[in-house]
C-alpha cells in the first residue's frame, strides 16, 4: 500500500500535498492513505479525495513541530504501507530521511517524475544543482519518495475518503521552538507559482510600485537581485540566486536584471522565464523563453494593463 | 564533509551516460560544509572543544580533506569507501559518531553534486538525536544548542538539547579560507583512514542525463508588450 504525508499548513493542504497524493494514486494499485498531524480545516479532506486518497489518518496529541516526534508519529501509523510519498518542502526534508530510517526504506529525494516500474522501481531525480538528472533504482521493499513541488501534473482520481483519528502520547520534545517569523498574508517566495523579480535596472526603491502591482495582478510574489537587497532597496528575504533563495516557479519574470551566473543559479529551474531588459546583449536572454528588449518603465504599465484585462 | 565538483564544472557523463565524467574536474569542499566547518570552529573557539572532519570517500578525497584541516579542524577521519549514496554515507558516519562521543554534528543542507539533502535527517534517526535542518544560525550556550532555521515562508528559532545534528544553510557565517600557517599545520594533523562497515544496498544509479537545452528566446515588440501577456496565457499557459 501507498501512503503520503499530508503536510498541514494551518489546516490547509497546499498544492505540494495534492501532488504527492496524485503521485501516490498513480503508482498504487488500490488505496492511498494520507497521514496528517493536527486537525485539517473543513473540506480539506475532500481535496485529498479528489486525487485518490481514500483514507486520512489525523494524528492528534502533538503540538509544536519536532522532526523526531513527528517522524515517529508518522511511522507508527504506517501499517502495511511500503511506499511513502512526501513533498520535498522544508518540512518534508526534515521528516523524509527520518521516516526512511524508521521504515528501513530506500530514500529518494528531489524526485521530479513518476517512477518507471517495468523492471524494479526507478525514479528520476534532479542532481548537480539543475545541471543534470539521474535515474536511481530503489532496491529496498520499502521506499520513501520526496517529490519536488511543481514537478508533476495533478491528475484527478476522485474516490470516497474515510477519516480516522490516531492519538499519540507526546514524548518529551528535545527541541523547543522559541520564536518564528513568518511572512503573513503574502505568498512565500519559495511557494509562489509566479514570481516577478527586478534588478538594478529599476534605478531605485521608489520605482517598485509597478513591480509589486504586476505581481499582485498575476497573483505572484516579488523577488530581486542581490545588489538590490544589498542596497536595501528591497528586503533580503527577496534576494534570489546562489547566495539567496533558490526558486522554481512556473513563471519567472526578470525586469532590469542582467542575468549573472550567480543570479541564474537560483532561478534557472523555473518552467517559463521572461526577461525584460533594455540591453539586447544582456546574458539573461540566453536563459529566457520569452523576452522584450526595451525600457522597463515603458513596458511595465503595458504589461499591468494587459494582465488586468487577461485576468478578467 | 563531502567532496564535490567545483561550482563552475560543466556537467557531462561517460560510459553511455551511466557515470559522471570526472575528467578535468576540480574537486572542492562542498560549499555548505565550508559553512558548517567554519561555524564549528567558531563555536569551539568560544566554548572550548575540538572539531573533527569526517568524510566518506576514496584516497583522492585526501587533498580536499587537508584543506579542511588547513581551515582549522583538529583532526580528520576518512572512511575509505566510494560514497555511493546519502544513505550509505549516513550509515558509515553514524557508526563512527556513536563511537566518538560527539556533542554536535554539523552537515551541509545538501551536497551540491547529488543534491540529496538527506544526511542530517538520516543521522538524526540513526542516532536517535534531534535533527535541525537548514540552519542560518547555530550556537551553543548554557549547555544547549540554539538555532535559527528556514521554514516554508519564514524562519524560526529553536533550542535543542545536546547531542544534536544540524545542517548548514546559506547565511550561516562567512566561510574561512586557509592561510599559510593553517596550510603548514595541516600537513602534520592526523587524517585517520578507517575501513567501512558493510551496509545492504539502498539503490543503484542506472543512468544520467543533462537537461534539455532551452529553445531560443521568443521576443516581442516593446511597443506591443500586451502580446507577451497573450503568449503567457494562451501559449505557455502559465497565467
Ligand atoms: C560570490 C557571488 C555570489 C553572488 N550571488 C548572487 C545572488 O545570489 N543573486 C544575485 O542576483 N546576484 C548575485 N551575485 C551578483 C551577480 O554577479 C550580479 O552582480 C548581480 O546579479 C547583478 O544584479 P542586477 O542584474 O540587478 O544588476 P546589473 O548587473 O547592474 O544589471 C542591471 C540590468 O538592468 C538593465 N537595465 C537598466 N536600465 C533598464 C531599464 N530602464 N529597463 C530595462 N532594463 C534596464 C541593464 O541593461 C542591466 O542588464 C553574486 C556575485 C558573487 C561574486
Ligand atoms: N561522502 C560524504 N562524507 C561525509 N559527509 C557527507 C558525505 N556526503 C554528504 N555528507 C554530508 O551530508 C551533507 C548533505 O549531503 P547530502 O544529503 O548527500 O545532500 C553534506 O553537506 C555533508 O555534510
Amino acid at each position: 500500500m501507498t501512503g503520503i504525508y499530508a503536510e498541514n499548513s494551518e489546516g490547509i493542504f497546499k498544492k505540494s500535498v495534492l501532488e504527492a497524493a496524485s503521485y501516490a494514486s498513480q503508482i498504487s494499485k488500490g488505496s492511498v492513505t494520507a497521514i496528517c498531524i493536527g486537525q485539517p480545516s473543513e473540506g480539506e479532506a475532500d481535496k485529498l479525495a479528489k486525487y485518490g486518497v481514500n483514507k486520512l489518518i489525523v494524528v492528534e496529541g502533538l503540538h509544536a513541530f519536532d522532526a523526531q516526534n513527528y517522524s515517529n508519529a508518522v511511522t507508527a501509523n504506517l501499517t502495511d504501507i511500503h511506499t511513502f510519498v512526501i513533498a520535498n518542502t522544508y518540512e518534508g526534508k526534515s521528516l523524509g530521511p527520518r521516516i526512511a530510517v524508521l521504515m528501513a526504506a530506500s530514500l529518494a529525494t528531489n524526485v521530479v517524475d513518476l517512477p518507471n516500474t517495468i523492471d524494479g522501481f526507478t525514479v528520476k531525480r534532479g542532481v548537480f544543482s539543475g545541471k543534470g538528472f539521474a535515474y536511481v533504482n530503489l532496491s529496498r521493499e520499502n521506499k520513501v519518495i520526496a517529490l519536488t513541488p511543481n514537478s508533476i501534473e495533478l491528475k484527478e482520481n476522485p474516490v470516497t475518503i474515510s477519516i480516522e483519528k490516531s492519538v499519540v502520547n507526546e514524548s518529551e520534545n528535545l527541541t523547543q521552538i522559541t520564536g518564528s517569523n513568518k511572512a503573513t498574508g503574502k505568498i512565500p517566495l519559495t511557494e509562489a507559482e509566479i514570481v516577478v523579480s527586478a534588478g538594478r535596472g529599476m534605478k531605485g526603491p521608489e520605482n517598485w510600485g509597478m513591480v509589486e502591482e504586476l505581481a499582485s495582478v498575476l497573483g505572484g510574489a516579488t523577488a530581486c537581485s542581490k545588489p538590490v537587497a544589498d542596497m536595501d532597496w528591497r528586503p533580503h528575504g527577496e534576494h534570489v540566486g546562489q547566495t539567496g533563495i533558490t526558486i522554481k516557479p512556473n513563471l519567472y519574470i526578470a525586469i532590469g536584471i542582467s542575468g549573472a551566473i550567480q543570479h541564474l543559479a537560483g532561478v534557472s529551474s523555473s518552467k517559463v522565464i521572461v526577461v525584460i531588459n533594455k540591453d539586447p546583449e544582456a546574458p539573461f536572454f540566453k536563459a529566457a523563453d520569452y523576452g522584450i528588449v526595451g525600457d522597463a518603465f515603458e513596458i511595465l504599465p503595458q504589461l499591468i494593463a494587459a494582465a488586468k484585462a487577461a485576468k478578467n | 564533509m563531502s567532496v564535490v565538483p567545483d561550482t563552475t564544472t560543466k556537467i557531462t557523463f561517460t560510459d553511455n551516460n551511466t557515470k559522471f565524467n570526472t575528467a578535468g574536474v576540480q574537486f572542492i569542499i562542498n560549499p555548505y560544509d565550508e559553512l558548517s566547518l567554519t561555524r564549528a570552529l567558531e563555536i569551539t573557539e568560544k566554548n572550548g572543544g575540538t572539531v573533527t572532519i569526517a568524510t566518506v570517500g576514496l584516497a583522492e578525497a585526501d587533498a580536499v580533506v587537508r584543506k579542511g584541516l588547513a581551515i582549522g579542524a583538529t583532526d580528520a577521519i576518512r572512511i575509505n569507501a566510494e560514497p555511493v549514496d546519502g544513505q550509505f554515507v549516513a550509515e558509515q558516519l553514524a557508526h563512527i559518531i556513536k563511537e566518538g562521543g560527539y556533542d554536535m554534528v554539523l552537515t551541509g543542507r545538501e551536497s551540491i553534486d547529488y543534491n540529496g539533502g538527506q544526511v542530517c535527517g538520516l543521522l538524526g534517526a540513526l542516532l536517535n538525536w534531534p535533527s535541525i535542518n537548514v540552519c542560518t544560525k547555530i550556537d551553543v550556550a548554557d549547555g544547549k544548542a540554539h538555532f535559527e532555521r528556514d521554514i516554508d515562508g519564514g524562519r524560526e528559532s529553536i533550542t535543542a538539547s545536546l547531542p544534536v545534528v544540524a545542517s548548514a544553510q546559506k547565511d550561516l557565517c562567512e566561510p574561512r579560507i586557509p592561510n599559510m600557517k593553517g596550510i603548514m599545520a595541516a600537513r602534520t594533523k592526523p587524517l585517520n583512514v578507517i575501513a567501512p562497515i558493510s551496509v545492504d544496498a539502498f539503490g543503484q544509479y542506472s543512468a544520467f542525463e543533462n537537461p534539455v537545452p532551452k529553445q531560443a528566446v521568443k521576443l516581442f515588440d516593446a511597443q506591443n508588450a500586451a502580446q507577451l501577456i497573450e503568449a503567457l496565457k494562451n501559449e505557455a499557459k502559465v497565467i
